[in-house]
């Protein structure tokens, strides 16, 4: 072993924790047991079970439907506000959009849970859940789509009207294109970011909704069975691809040019 | 009716004035140049005809409308940007051809019009291409063909060749002043590198801190300064302060320093009696062999300090022997040309009565 050896194995060793218990969670998936302890053999029945459960479809539907409308929301609130805080850098304005996304968890679902049934009196329920996973969207993708603002020539905006673009015809011709692959990840990131969050969406979903972390977290509280592997690994492949997704698009969205 | 006039335009940001009362107007078909050191107000100038900028008071008038209510894209001026300002994500192609379509031209002519911008700046091959793959010269000929191919009544370039080396630098001013005069177009071009300047303007307007120093052509910019800043500032200028011990409308009588008496050209507003400088363009000041002959009213002894050897010409900084530094150009094909000069060895400097130009303090 050469001379890096020394930084080789502490990270080997932090990636082995990193991904081992991933490893294990997806490798139980598959296994032919019920108490998940040793490998008996391989099989696809725990993801068949998933298919007929019909708390858990619900829940997944509930996710996805959460997940795909904060992100379309947060994507279009989020990229007005990156835009406004680049244009006009407004102190406050910064510092209202990030507080969310630096703000514990826990202190906004409880702010949140008290908005919700104190100051607007609303029923809790896939609503107030998707308020919520908005909220805290916005932040990520108005940080990207800045960035991406930042590192581009500002005469490119100014040459556009010159030429004879309205303010509108400039921000679709121009704006847009220039900061699609930061919206594009900025999207990606809220979806995941929305799909697999636990605990705004425990403070806010009420009794009567669950979402699939929801679910999990139910499940877990009577036995770890192979159908939550399941769930967890097909929540772990989503999540992944996106994740993989917005990387493909995020590194250039720092770049000057698409 | 002047193209563009711009009236008493004021510009002030917190307690900076930018622009402070500024009054000219541009001809059309004009190449004018806004020329100032660095932070003069000339790019906050251009973007307020623009229309990226509003003055906070003052008008401009274009054709005699005043713009004060237009948006930059209502304006039949464009810009060409320092930094190009191409968009990305459009080819070159695709680049000209947006104003062209923000007109709402038919597509056929926009077609021809593109192919014909891209052939007026030698770039017929290159629409398709991206601009990330052209090199800096290139850009500022796709940059001048989207700002051409609407013909505008006006064209606003911000030093436009600052990014450019010497070389290219060159060859792009010879293209746009070629340029100007086949499209016809008024061309208000900002610098601050003044031999660029001399070369492409018709008319000079010379800034410092927010206002207009001089404005006129070149060579009269040049042969005639109205201050000792626009001396200084457009080429080299032997200062020489002096005072006036007779003026007549036939010449002035000026006391140097310790050079005693020199002749120097009439000042329309020079009394006896009052102070100023000398402005004696190198170019003027001969230098010759200590024993030579000279017929010359103003001359004086002195050694040669240094001398930069440029090739086509030799500049000598004479040291008179009050020790005032004098600096004389010589070219180097001078009929009789026999010798170089060398360091310390005795020279004269002489110059024509009528030569340099007297400027009051
Ligand atoms: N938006 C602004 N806010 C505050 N001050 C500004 C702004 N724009 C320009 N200035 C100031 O106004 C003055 C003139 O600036 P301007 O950019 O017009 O100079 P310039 O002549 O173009 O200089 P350069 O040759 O360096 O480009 C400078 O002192 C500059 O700092
Ligand atoms: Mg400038």
């Amino acid at each position: 072993m050469n001379r890096s050896g020394w930084l080789w194995a502490p990270s080997l060793a932090v990636y082995a924790f990193l991904y081992v218990p991933l490893a294990i969670v997806v490798l139980f998936s598959f296994n032919d047991s019920r108490l998940s302890a040793e490998w008996v053999g391989f099989t696809l029945d725990w993801y068949r079970k998933l298919a007929t459960d019909d708390a858990m479809l619900a829940a997944a539907r509930n996710s996805l439907l959460i997940a795909l409308t904060a992100a379309l929301i947060a994507t279009v609130l989020g990229t007005m506000a990156g835009i406004a805080m680049h244009r006009y850098r407004i102190r406050g304005l910064t510092f209202l959009v990030l507080t969310p996304v630096a703000m514990p968890e826990i202190l906004l679902g409880v702010s949140l849970l008290v908005f919700f049934i104190q100051v607007l009196n609303l029923t809790l329920g896939l609503v107030s859940v998707l308020v919520a996973h908005i909220t805290f969207c916005i932040g990520f993708v108005a940080i990207i789509v800045r960035a991406r603002l930042a590192g581009m020539d500002e005469s490119i905006f100014e040459a556009a009207r010159d030429l004879g673009a309205t303010p509108w015809q400039s921000f679709r011709l121009v704006t847009l294109p220039l900061i699609m692959p930061a919206v594009t990840a900025g999207a990606l990131m809220s979806f995941t970011l929305s799909i697999d969050d636990f605990v705004i969406t425990f403070f806010t979903a009420g009794v009567g909704v669950s979402t699939l972390p929801l679910q999990i977290f139910t499940m877990i509280k009577v036995a770890v069975t192979p159908e939550v592997n399941a769930v967890s690994t097909l929540l772990m492949l989503v999540t992944l691809t996106l994740i993989v997704l917005a990387s493909r698009v995020a590194p250039d969205a720092l770049k000057g040019r698409t | 009716m002047p193209l563009l006039e711009i009236r008493n335009v004021t510009r002030r940001f917190g307690t900076l004035t930018a622009i402070d009362r500024v009054t000219l107007s541009i001809e059309a078909g004009e190449f004018f140049t806004l020329l100032g050191p660095s932070g003069c107000g000339k790019t906050t100038l251009l973007r307020m005809i623009a229309g990226f900028d509003a003055p906070d008071a003052g008008s401009i008038f274009l054709d005699g409308r005043d713009l004060a209510d237009k948006p930059p894209e209502q304006r039949p001026v464009h810009t060409v940007f320092q930094s190009y300002a191409l968009f990305p994500h459009m080819s070159v192609a695709r680049n000209v051809a947006f104003p062209l379509q923000m007109a709402k031209k038919p597509p056929e002519e926009i077609a021809a019009k593109v192919k014909q911008a891209l052939a007026e700046v030698h770039l017929e091959d290159k629409g398709a291409s991206y601009p990330h793959e052209l090199s800096g010269g290139q850009k500022q000929r796709v940059a001048l063909a989207r700002a051409l191919v609407t013909r505008p009544r006006m064209l606003l370039l911000d030093e436009p060749l600052g990014a450019l080396d010497a070389k290219l630098r060159e060859q792009m001013e010879i293209e746009l002043i070629s340029l100007q005069r086949d499209v016809g177009i008024t061309f208000v071009f900002v610098t601050h590198a003044q031999p660029e300047a001399l070369a492409l303007s018709h008319r000079i307007a010379v800034m410092r801190d927010g206002r207009v120093e001089q404005m006129d052509t070149p060579s009269r910019l040049y042969g005639f300064p109205a201050n000792r800043f626009v001396a200084d500032f457009i080429g080299n200028c032997n200062m020489l302060p002096a005072t006036v011990s007779e003026a007549t409308p036939h010449g002035l009588r000026l006391a140097v320093g310790a050079l005693g008496e020199v002749a120097a050209p009439p000042a329309e507003r020079a009394r006896a009696g009052q102070a100023g400088v000398l402005a004696l363009r190198p170019e003027q000041v001969h230098i010759v062999a200590a024993n030579a002959a000279h017929e010359l009213k103003n001359h004086f002894a002195g050694r040669v300090r240094d001398f930069l050897y440029i090739g086509d010409v030799t500049t000598y900084v004479v040291e008179l022997e009050n020790g005032t530094r004098i600096e004389a150009l010589l070219a180097n094909s001078a009929p009789g040309r026999a010798r170089f000069f060398e360091v310390d060895e005795p020279v004269k400097v002489a110059w024509r009565h009528d030569a340099g130009i007297f400027l009051l303090d």
